[in-house]
């Protein structure tokens, strides 16, 4: 404690130098964190929105995953229903459980006859009271504000298209797409228009009498025999999806309307189980359950798990590439932060060498010069992590607080521009013991230098 | 018994090319209890002398033993040790630990020493009195004059009870009269803690004080008084 008390008194000793060292690693932690607050927002909101769209762990058919987008209807869930209820039942996954919804996912050709325009789309069948519900999860309190599905509380045959697909479709007037002009005359003369067999196709679709206003698509996709099959769908909304492909290609309905179209009669299957965990630290858990119910009561179906980063890699590309630039600069300021409080402490210990001298000839062990420069430096690096920490609270709580917005990667709207640094707390920990250790070693060389100097030398040092 | 035995003791400097003869074969045996002075003019040796008895430098050759130990033989840790239970130090500038108080800087060889809390307390009490800086306790030495200073120095070498407290040129830094009252304070406390006191100066006040007087030229001893020679001559 001695130690300590001496310690600080020599800091305050050199005010003016002490302040700016501990400014240099204030301004360090604070680039560190305020960043890393960032970039953790960023990615927490992409998770957050992967999650809402497509839940943490998806059951497949075997293979589904590689080869099930060219061929759905073949790589469908036959028993799904039984799927869910094992799943929803079971004692140890259903604590965990926020949803568990089938889906499809199938590829097919939407096209407005009327205007002659079509085009691919990957279309969704989903069941929207369990989408709504799972657009609800907001694990990480994101100020996020989803409003529920458009296909909420619609007719069997409403669908939701991307604003991409909507231009495509020239469907903006109907559907009050902004950004869209017409180019229709363009398009005529280029001599894009469906073939004539879809037409035809599309006629026999018993399709109901367009109201004015109204926007009619129609989608032709291949059923589970490899044959073509159509419906005539009214689009309720346009919505802007996050990602421009996405927009540009999607199609959501209900669950039995793309059931309808992929399986016709028949019995009707799903593309995969969609499960929603409570927390996304869950996954492990839930995916060693699954796979020992995989094995037993599921095991008549050949079925597979996939997680949603499995699902999304560019969920796993974009916390990659935050980390690399988040060490990057942790190194950078580790290094700046090395030579700051080196120097601070090599200037004190040529300052302070007839003292040293003096306390060496008093008896004091070597050990005891060198304790006491790197407790100096220990005390230096603790304030400045300490105040570190602190001053990227504040930063971050004026950044939260200045009303600005932004638009993150895959999603539609805009959201308030959040720094996430309180809460993190094994980042603020982690950065700051950094500070801390980085200022201990940093002291190591001069407390070094200090510890071996010959007494007598240091003693005419003046 | 001798508190200090110097036997042929030689010191060299090397500066680039040229060696400094610092000491020449010195024999000198110090008396315990008495207050020693060694004079000689400037660049003589005196300090290197007194670094050499007070354990801070080595000398190349011959033997220095110090309150009957060879200090030569012991490790760099335990004659750390040793100079903070035997050895006291006062210097030209008295090099007080700035952040620390008065207080503060006479109890810190006594923290060196590890002498439990309640004795500290006391013995640092009484040594600050018997300097005469009771009132200045508190202080800092940057608050105090250089007579101030130099007596906390006196407390300060004096608190661990040491055998030997050497000073160099202890009164170079402070003004005649000053000086005086320094060179008596130094006397009394000698007397008072049967130390043996051994210092450098050229100042003819302080070689009436002594007890036994070294005179040094060149590296070599040239001369030595003791005290029953001195008294005659006084007498
Ligand atoms: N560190 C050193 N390096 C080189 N030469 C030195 C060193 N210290 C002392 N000397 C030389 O050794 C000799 C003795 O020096 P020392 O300092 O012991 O003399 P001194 O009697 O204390 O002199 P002063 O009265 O001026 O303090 C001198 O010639 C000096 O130049
Ligand atoms: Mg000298």
């Amino acid at each position: 404690m001695r130690t300590v008390s001496l310690a600080l008194r020599n800091l305050l000793r050199n005010r003016r130098r002490s302040i700016t060292t501990l400014l240099a690693m204030v301004i360090g932690a604070v680039t560190i964190l305020v960043f890393g607050g960032y970039s953790r927002n960023i990615t927490l909101s992409l998770q957050t929105s992967y999650v809402m769209r497509g839940g943490h762990l998806q059951i497949q058919r075997q293979d589904y995953f590689l080869y099930g987008s060219g061929n759905p209807a073949a790589y469908g869930i036959s028993d799904y229903q039984k799927v869910i209820d094992v799943v929803a039942r079971d004692p140890v996954l259903a604590p965990m459980l926020t949803a568990v919804t089938p889906t499809i996912s199938l590829g097919g050709i939407a096209g407005n006859f009327a205007a002659g325009v079509s085009r691919t789309v990957i279309g969704a069948g989903v069941v929207v009271a369990d989408r709504n519900r799972m657009r609800g999860w907001n694990d990480y309190g994101l100020p996020m504000n989803i409003p529920p599905s458009a296909l909420t509380g619609s007719a069997a045959d409403a669908v939701v298209i991307g604003n991409g697909v909507a231009r495509v479709l020239e469907l903006c007037e109907p559907l009050g797409v902004p950004n869209c002009k017409k180019h229709a005359q363009a398009e005529a003369e280029a001599g894009v228009a469906a073939p004539a067999d879809i037409t035809a196709l599309a006629a026999l679709e018993s399709r109901p009498a367009a109201t004015a206003g109204e926007a009619r698509i129609e989608i032709l996709a291949a059923n589970v025999h490899g044959a073509p099959n159509v419906a005539s769908l009214r689009v309720v909304k346009a919505e802007r999806q996050g990602f421009k492909e996405l927009d540009d290609m999607y199609v959501g309905m209900h669950l039995a309307q793309a059931q309808r179209l992929l399986y016709g009669g028949e019995k009707p299957q799903a593309t995969a189980v969609v499960l929603q965990l409570a927390h996304t630290r869950q996954i492990p858990a839930a995916k060693a359950r699954l796979a020992e119910l995989l094995a037993s009561t599921l095991k008549g179906q050949p079925l597979e798990v996939q997680d949603f980063e499995a699902l999304n890699p560019f969920y796993g590309q974009a916390v990659g590439m935050f980390a690399a630039i988040f060490g990057f600069m942790a190194v950078l300021i580790g290094a700046i932060v090395l030579f700051t409080v080196g120097n601070t402490m090599s200037m004190a210990v040529i300052e302070r060498t007839a003292e040293i001298g003096t306390l060496r000839a008093m008896g004091l062990r070597r050990s005891g010069i060198r304790r006491l420069f790197m407790v100096e430096a220990m005390l230096l690096g603790v304030i400045g992590a300490v105040a570190g920490v602190a001053a990227a609270l504040c930063v971050a709580w004026l950044v939260n607080h200045a009303g600005l917005t932004w638009v993150p990667p895959g999603q539609a709207d805009p959201v308030p521009l959040t720094v996430r640094v309180w809460g993190e707390t094994a980042m603020m920990i982690g950065s700051a013991a950094l500070l801390a250790v980085v200022a201990v070693i940093s002291a190591w060389w001069p407390a070094r230098r200090a510890a071996r100097m010959r007494i007598v030398d240091a003693l005419r040092h003046v | 018994m001798n508190v200090v035995t110097l036997k042929h003791i030689g010191k060299t400097y090397h500066l680039d090319a040229v060696d400094v003869p610092a000491l020449i074969d010195i024999d000198l045996e110090i008396r315990p209890n008495c207050f020693t002075v060694i004079s000689g003019p400037s660049g003589s040796g005196k300090t290197t002398l007194l670094n050499l008895i007070g354990c801070i430098d080595q000398p190349d050759s011959g033997e220095v033993i110090v309150a009957g130990e060879a200090v030569q033989t012991l490790s760099d840790d335990a004659l750390s040790d040793f100079r903070a239970r035997h050895i006291g130090f006062i210097f030209q500038n008295f090099n007080l630990l700035p952040v620390l108080t008065v207080r503060e800087n006479v109890e810190y060889p006594l923290l060196l020493a590890r002498v439990p809390a309640a004795e500290r307390k006391a013995r640092v009490a009484a040594l600050i009195e018997a300097v005469g800086l009771s009132d200045k306790a508190g202080n800092f030495p940057g608050e105090l004059s250089g007579g101030q200073r130099q007596r906390v120095a006196i407390a300060r070498a004096l608190a661990p009870s040491p055998n030997l407290v050497l000073a160099d040129e202890p009164t170079a830094n402070l003004d005649s009269h000053t000086g005086a009252a320094i060179i008596a304070l130094m006397r009394e406390m000698q007397r008072e803690h049967h130390v043996t006191f051994v210092f450098s100066s050229h100042d003819p006040k302080v070689l009436a004080e002594a007890d036994d007087a070294v005179m040094i030229r060149d590296g070599r001893i040239e001369n030595i008084e003791r005290r029953e020679q001195r008294g005659e001559e006084a007498t």
